[in-house]
């Protein structure tokens, strides 16, 4: 029988603990009856919550490695650090929160959740999201990202809020290139854009997610809410959702 | 679109003497050729729409139709045939990419029918399979290099950790159809014929129908580059993880289910809104080298908790070997390999006919570079593309493979004619076609009779050649290249293949 101190804040230090080893720890842990954990000198270990279907929260201190929440359906992952390639990829639901940069392909195929990065992203980020009924998939960048952000996005959101951003313009190019649903809203302009997408004014439903957002992500790091949301956003959308109906003969 | 000048590829006839105008061909044709006139009371045809499936034929209670192909339509040309001729038409006509399915029609590349199977004569026995045991039980997963065994009071404990493993009644599993390629009464035929045999099916990339869960330990998940369905539920639920890397039917290049077909079943299994094209990128975005293919591996693996073996299957390709060699050692239990005959539900003619090597030469060279680097125990095979019968199952096992995969065969057994057709989502015998009124023409009772007969038949036949060669397990037969030799064969094919020729 779980006893309230079972089911207190786990800690576990992976200071010299293989991948396997630490996953290992942190399945045990949650089926120990633990809903928060804490995990203290993490340095590129890799899949770190991937699968979790409970809902826990875990606290990353360090640098986690690739797949951080692979697979994970309903978890909230903080990492105070930086976050590595592939992260989000894949999920369901939950809530990724980066103190700090991202590497590539964040959020890839993600079919719902939240992922929230203080500062940069990688390249193509946001690949493929998708959503379905009540699932839709948000990633929130305060800086920057590299090109092909949100290529082949069948569904969800990116928000790039370009804090920081020097000279107004993202050194992205080919964002949302293949898209065909979802939409990417950003402050500043890009190297280029996909030839899949167009830019459109926001919609008033756009504003308030927006708002949300950035208070959420406001919460998370701290930031002045009326000054970001005093800059002026863009939509990219797709133009169809058939981007290639006329490839084919017969 | 300009319109076609192509001349009709079929004729198509009613004998007017026996039809008794029932309309059955009305309602059974789905390219519509058939149509019904009231005021005359007789069948009007427009051949022009024949594809040659044979439904009509066979549903016709007076046996009144005949199809066969028109007599000479161009003149005699061996570098323009019908084909090249009909194909330049149709490009010019519409400008796209011309679309095909089912497997390469090529007669070229095939090796299986230049290759012959040994059997014992005085020397050694023969063994009778009926009344003698014969092994066809094959166990698909990681081998471990060596056992360690503990003694505990006189009892042996083995304490090498055992990799999960696949275990197969027979050599025989059913190959990747997704739910979109294939309606869901075709898999759940599939899934119960699987689970009848004691074998697999491999679902392919398009979720899990909930009408397949109950057959889930006979189920192999796909997860590829689309990522449609695929969520931790979903890993958990397979016996095994497919990780589609390629496709004999069209290697490198990915695909779309157009928006058209994205029907309610379609979109909630895959899990995204009916309607818009469903899009599986060419790469997997997180696998750009065998490294990060290790990766998917093992997030795959620590999600499904190192529970069940993961397969890469990768189509055969001109380096499978030194790719192959790749796969098994970035941790993946089994490697599957599809030649370029393999089928598909929608392929450019161009990638099906031009794109791959045949899979007999793939598994050859695989089996021989794996042993080469002393890792071919490691991992196991299961070889699929081109495989008609059990003799190619057969050859194809002894050329190098652990089991292989079919698909066409358990297509043709529910009623498929191979008119290649798929991509249309009009299949009249109802098995590629999302259309729930003509789905309905597969019956997964019926069906998966037909289909689990198919396989014991083949077993059956595996035993009979196992045992005329003087060999009482399948295990045996595996890489035996010496129970084969070729014909006809130049001595580099022979060589790549590791035969010898017929007569030594």
């Amino acid at each position: 029988m779980n006893t309230k101190s079972s089911i207190s804040k786990f800690v576990v230090d992976a200071k010299n603990l293989a991948t396997r080893e630490l996953n290992e720890k942190i399945r045990e842990a949650i089926r120990d009856g633990h809903k928060q954990i804490d995990i203290q000198n993490v340095s590129g270990q890799r899949y770190i919550a991937a699968g979790i279907q409970e809902l826990i929260d875990i606290e990353i201190f360090g640098v986690p490695g690739n797949d951080l929440g692979v697979f994970m359906d309903g978890s909230k992952v903080v990492v105070h650090g930086n976050a590595q390639d592939a992260t989000g990829n894949t999920m369901n639901s939950g809530e990724i929160i980066i103190h700090g940069d991202v590497g590539d392909i964040t959020g890839m195929s993600a079919r719902g959740g939240k992922i929230f990065i203080q500062k940069n992203a990688g390249y193509r980020t946001g690949v493929h999201l998708k959503e379905y009924q009540g699932l839709r998939p948000i990633i929130v960048i305060g800086g920057t990202a590299q090109d092909f952000l949100g290529e082949y996005m069948a569904g969800g959101v990116i928000i790039m809020l370009g804090l920081n951003l020097k000279g107004g313009i993202h050194n992205a190019d080919y964002v949302g290139t293949g898209m065909h649903g979802g939409s990417i809203i950003l402050s500043g302009d890009v190297r280029g854009i996909g030839r899949e997408v167009e830019v459109q004014q926001l919609d008033q439903e756009d504003n308030r997610l927006v708002e949300h957002s950035v208070q959420e992500y406001s919460k998370h790091f701290g930031c002045k809410v009326d000054e970001i949301l005093g800059s002026k956003f863009k939509k990219l959308k797709p133009v169809s959702t058939r981007p290639y109906g006329n490839l084919y003969s017969y | 679109m300009l319109r076609s000048r192509r001349l009709p590829e079929y004729n198509v006839r009613i004998d007017t003497d026996t039809c008794t105008v029932c309309k059955a061909c009305v309602i059974q044709c789905t390219f519509d050729v058939f149509s019904y006139m009231k005021i005359e009371n007789k069948i009007s045809i427009d051949e022009s729409k024949c594809v040659d499936c044979h439904r009509c034929m066979i549903y016709c209670p007076d046996k009144s139709i005949s199809i066969t192909p028109t007599p000479i339509q161009y003149r005699p040309n061996a570098s323009w045939n019908k084909e090249s001729i009909h194909n330049i038409m149709k490009q010019a006509e519409s400008g796209g990419i011309l679309l095909t399915s089912m497997g390469c029609d090529k007669p070229n590349y095939n090796y299986f029918d230049r290759l012959l199977i040994n059997a014992s004569q005085v020397t050694n026995p023969s063994i009778d399979p009926i009344r003698e045991p014969m092994e066809v039980k094959t166990y698909l997963g990681r081998k471990p290099d060596k056992l360690t065994i503990s003694d505990n009071n006189g009892d042996s404990i083995i304490e090498t950790s055992e990799s999960p493993q696949l275990l197969l009644e027979t050599p025989i599993m059913f190959s990747a159809m997704s739910l979109g390629s294939v309606n869901i009464n075709v898999q759940e035929s599939l899934a119960m014929a699987a689970a009848s045999s004691g074998t697999y099916q491999n679902i392919g990339e398009g979720g899990l129908h909930p009408r397949l869960k109950k057959y889930a330990k006979n189920l192999i998940v796909q997860v590829a580059s689309g990522r449609y369905g695929v969520h931790k539920k979903y890993l958990d639920t397979g016996a095994a993880v497919e990780i589609k890397i390629g496709q004999g039917a069209k290697p490198g290049i990915g695909g779309h289910l157009p928006g058209e077909k994205i029907t309610k079943e379609i979109s909630e299994a895959r899990r995204i809104p009916a309607g818009t094209d469903a899009i599986s990128p060419a790469p997997q975005h997180d696998i750009y080298s065998i490294e990060d293919l290790s990766q998917l591996i093992h997030a795959i693996k620590e999600a499904t908790e190192y529970s069940k073996p993961v397969i890469v299957k990768i189509a055969a390709v001109h380096n499978s070997a030194a790719i192959a060699s790749g796969i098994a050692r970035s941790g993946a239990d089994i490697i599957a390999i599809d030649g370029m005959r393999a089928s598909t539900g929608a392929a450019p003619l161009v990638m099906r006919d031009n794109v791959g090597i045949p899979i007999e030469m793939a598994i050859a060279s695989v089996d021989t570079r794996l042993n080469q680097e002393g890792i071919r125990d490691k991992i196991s095979i299961i070889a699929g593309g081109g495989i008609r019968s059990s003799s190619d199952a057969f050859k194809i096992i002894a050329l190098g493979a652990d089991a292989c995969y079919i698909s066409t065969v358990a297509l043709i057994a529910m009623g498929c004619t191979v008119c290649q057709k798929c991509h249309t989502g009009k299949c009249p015998w109802g098995l590629t076609t999302m259309n729930p009124s003509i789905s309905i023409r597969i019956n997964p009772k019926m069906e998966s009779k037909r289909v689990a007969n198919l396989v014991r038949a083949w077993t059956l036949e595996i035993k009979d050649m196992l045992g005329g060669m003087g060999i009482n397990s399948i295990e045996s037969l595996r890489g035996n290249r010496h129970q084969l030799r070729g014909v006809g064969l130049s001595e580099q094919e022979m060589e790549i293949l590791g035969v010898r020729p017929a007569g030594i």
